[in-house]
């Protein structure tokens, strides 16, 4: 709304921009990260541990397979069913990932906040393992009925659960106590994994090897079906942040205030909550743990354009994309023809660089 | 018209206010003062539409538990007695808030000059650009009263006027920047607005006041003109505390003396 006003004035008034006013930078970062997701997976789909060509096989589609270019089936499969589905789903979580960190700071008015913190990611990796390992017992009817889609399911429920339970004890009279939330959250973190743990422990040998590899973070299992399942989903979460970045932009100066300037807090929290649960819960199911994402990002961009979320939050889904289609294409390759762990990945670049931030920033920004 | 009777709050198990009659009029500064404790802000809060009361507070004819938040936002603004920021945002940034509700009364096209605007108002020329939290308290409570002067700009809206509730607007300002926004007020009202200010300062309430309620243990303890209210009778008897007031010849302003407190 004032982005536009601006423009009106940017026309009629002095060509530089207003001091103090980010909305011309923001832009431009946010043009520049997605020219460098749309680079980011161009490349990664011309790399990997075969040396099929990618840019062979879009030539072939744009040629309508009538062109010069003989392809082989292999190379074809390799780009379009595996490499594609992989970087699709890649770019659809770190997405997810990324605003749903965004989100969470904006509503819990802190930095730190990521819903690995307040136990949503918790309560869908405890929603998995009870998957994992009571598929063949006590979850069997689940798991004859649901097939593969058992384990997704497991998790969005366990992410959900722990969000409405989170919600419950932290909502008094309509009103939602961010510090109580907080608290709470770290509790159900605690518990949903002590619980986790209960299960691990009853794993056999097997299902521990799965559960390992699934806990650590992992894309290797994408599939287009995979991928069709969850966009939806993220998508129609990703949907929201329009609407909730006028609310949490107005939430940084505290609820009484945001209701003062006009926005309709409570049913603003209700939207951003729910969207976290489902855009986490899927991307848990579907990849596992994956972590820092949440919290490198959204800190990252608002170091370059500020916190203004109507740009925050666009600008986290393009950088998410991007840096989880490289961490993948880097759990991918390193070790190839073996494949590490996207967690690893992620973990290992995003903990230093997080604490790094930190350090620089101590004494300036009051975390 | 700001209007209420028979307002109570009760928080926890606590009865804060009761039986409140209060009114606030267009064209008008109306002061809320009262020891620390009385139930200033609460009674502040219950108008704004913060908190759940008893009775029945209205404004402009119009119940305010009713509201929805962005029908009320554009009846009135309100000034907090402080107000946390999280996350590093530009003076701009946040003085552009105020704008969130587009009922700010001006043009569409003009809205993005408000902000400038509200900022010299409160003196703050060329601090669109620094950062919130770097500011002193006393430039952070004027940016505040900026923002809040940008989601009522025009102080009349569709022919009904607007009301600015501030708590203590200022409280952590030097004094010529206590008059500077004193005088925001006083011609916010006389532009048709309506401003209802809780004052610490009984001789700034007595120079910019049409109307001042004395809150005193939940209630209202005297109400009407400061020189009515302010007498030697009322002020020691609530602010438990010994002084004198007196009324300079020329206008006839009450100002008051402090002696001492009453052990």
């Amino acid at each position: 709304m004032s982005g536009a006003a601006n423009d009106r004035v940017a026309v009629s008034g002095p060509a530089e921009p207003l001091e103090g006013d980010r909305t011309a930078r923001a832009r431009t970062v946010i043009l520049l990260l997605a020219a460098a997701l749309g680079v980011t997976i161009l490349l990664s789909l011309a790399s990997g541990a075969s040396d099929a060509s990618a840019l062979a096989v879009i030539g072939g589609w744009i040629s309508g397979g009538a062109g010069d270019a003989v392809l082989s089936a292999r190379d074809t499969i390799i780009v379009q069913d595996i490499r594609m589905p992989r970087v699709a789903l890649g770019c659809l979580i770190g997405a997810a990932l990324a605003v749903s960190g965004a989100v969470m700071q904006g509503l819990f008015r802190n930095p730190l906040a990521d819903p690995g913190l307040v136990g949503v990611s918790g309560g869908a990796a405890l929603g998995a393992v009870s998957m994992i390992v009571l598929g063949t017992t006590a979850f069997r009817p689940a798991t004859a009925l649901l097939g593969i889609y058992a384990l997704p399911l497991a998790a969005f429920l366990g992410g959900l659960a722990v969000t409405l339970l989170l919600y419950r004890v932290s909502t008094r009279r309509g009103q939602t106590s961010v510090a109580t939330m907080l608290l709470a959250g770290i509790a159900l973190a605690a518990l949903a994994g002590a619980l986790t743990g209960v299960l691990v422990f009853m794993a056999d040998d097997r299902q521990l090897r799965d559960l390992t590899f699934w806990n650590l973070g992992s894309l290797a299992g994408a599939t287009w079906t995979k991928a069709m399942a969850v966009a939806p989903v993220i998508a129609a979460a990703l949907a929201t942040a329009p609407f909730l970045a006028r609310g949490l932009n107005a939430l940084a100066l505290g609820e009484a205030t945001a209701s003062h300037l006009g926005i309709p807090v409570q049913r603003c929290k209700h939207v951003a909550i729910v969207a976290v649960a489902a855009a986490t819960g899927v991307s848990v199911a579907v990849s596992g743990g994956i972590g820092f994402v949440g919290i490198v990002v959204p800190h990252l961009l608002r170091l370059i354009i500020g916190p203004d979320n109507r740009y925050l939050l666009p600008a986290s889904a393009l950088l998410g994309g991007t840096l989880l289609i490289l961490a993948d294409s880097v759990s991918r390759t390193i070790v190839a023809p073996a494949e590490l762990p996207i967690g690893i990945v992620t973990a290992v670049a995003g903990a230093p660089f997080f604490l790094w931030i930190l350090l620089r920033k101590r004494g300036v920004v009051d975390l | 018209m700001i209007e209420s009777r028979e307002l109570s709050v009760v928080i926890g198990r606590k009865q804060i206010i009761s039986g409140v009659a209060f009114e606030a009029r267009p064209r008008e500064i109306t002061a809320i003062v009262g020891p620390n404790g009385s139930g200033k802000t609460t009674l502040m809060r219950a108008i704004s539409g913060d908190l759940p009361y008893g009775g029945s507070v209205t404004i402009n004819g119009a119940e305010v538990s009713g509201l929805k938040p962005w029908q009320a936002a554009a009846m009135r603004a309100v000034l907090p007695q402080a107000t946390a920021l999280s996350f590093p945002f530009t003076v701009r940034e946040i003085v552009r808030l105020g704008l969130a509700g587009g009922r700010s009364g001006v043009l569409p096209g003009e809205d993005a000059r408000l902000p400038d605007r509200a900022l010299a108002r409160v003196d703050l020329d060329g601090f669109a650009g620094r950062f919130y939290q770097e500011l002193s308290g006393g430039e952070q409570q004027r940016v505040q009263l900026a923002r809040v002067l940008c989601q009522v700009w025009t102080p009349m809206l569709e022919g009904r006027p607007r009301f600015l509730l501030l708590d203590e607007p200022v409280s952590s300002l030097d004094i010529r920047h206590q008059l500077i926004i004193m005088d925001i007020a006083r011609d916010f009202a006389r532009r048709g607005g309506g401003v209802v200010a809780i004052l610490h300062d009984l001789n700034l309430t007595a120079m910019y006041a049409d109307s001042v309620h004395v809150v005193h243990r939940g209630r209202l303890a005297a109400s009407g003109t400061p020189a009515a209210v302010l007498t030697d009778e009322i002020i020691e008897k609530v602010f438990e505390c010994r002084l004198k007031v007196g009324a300079p010849p020329a206008d006839g302003t009450p100002y008051v003396l402090p002696h001492s407190a009453i052990a």
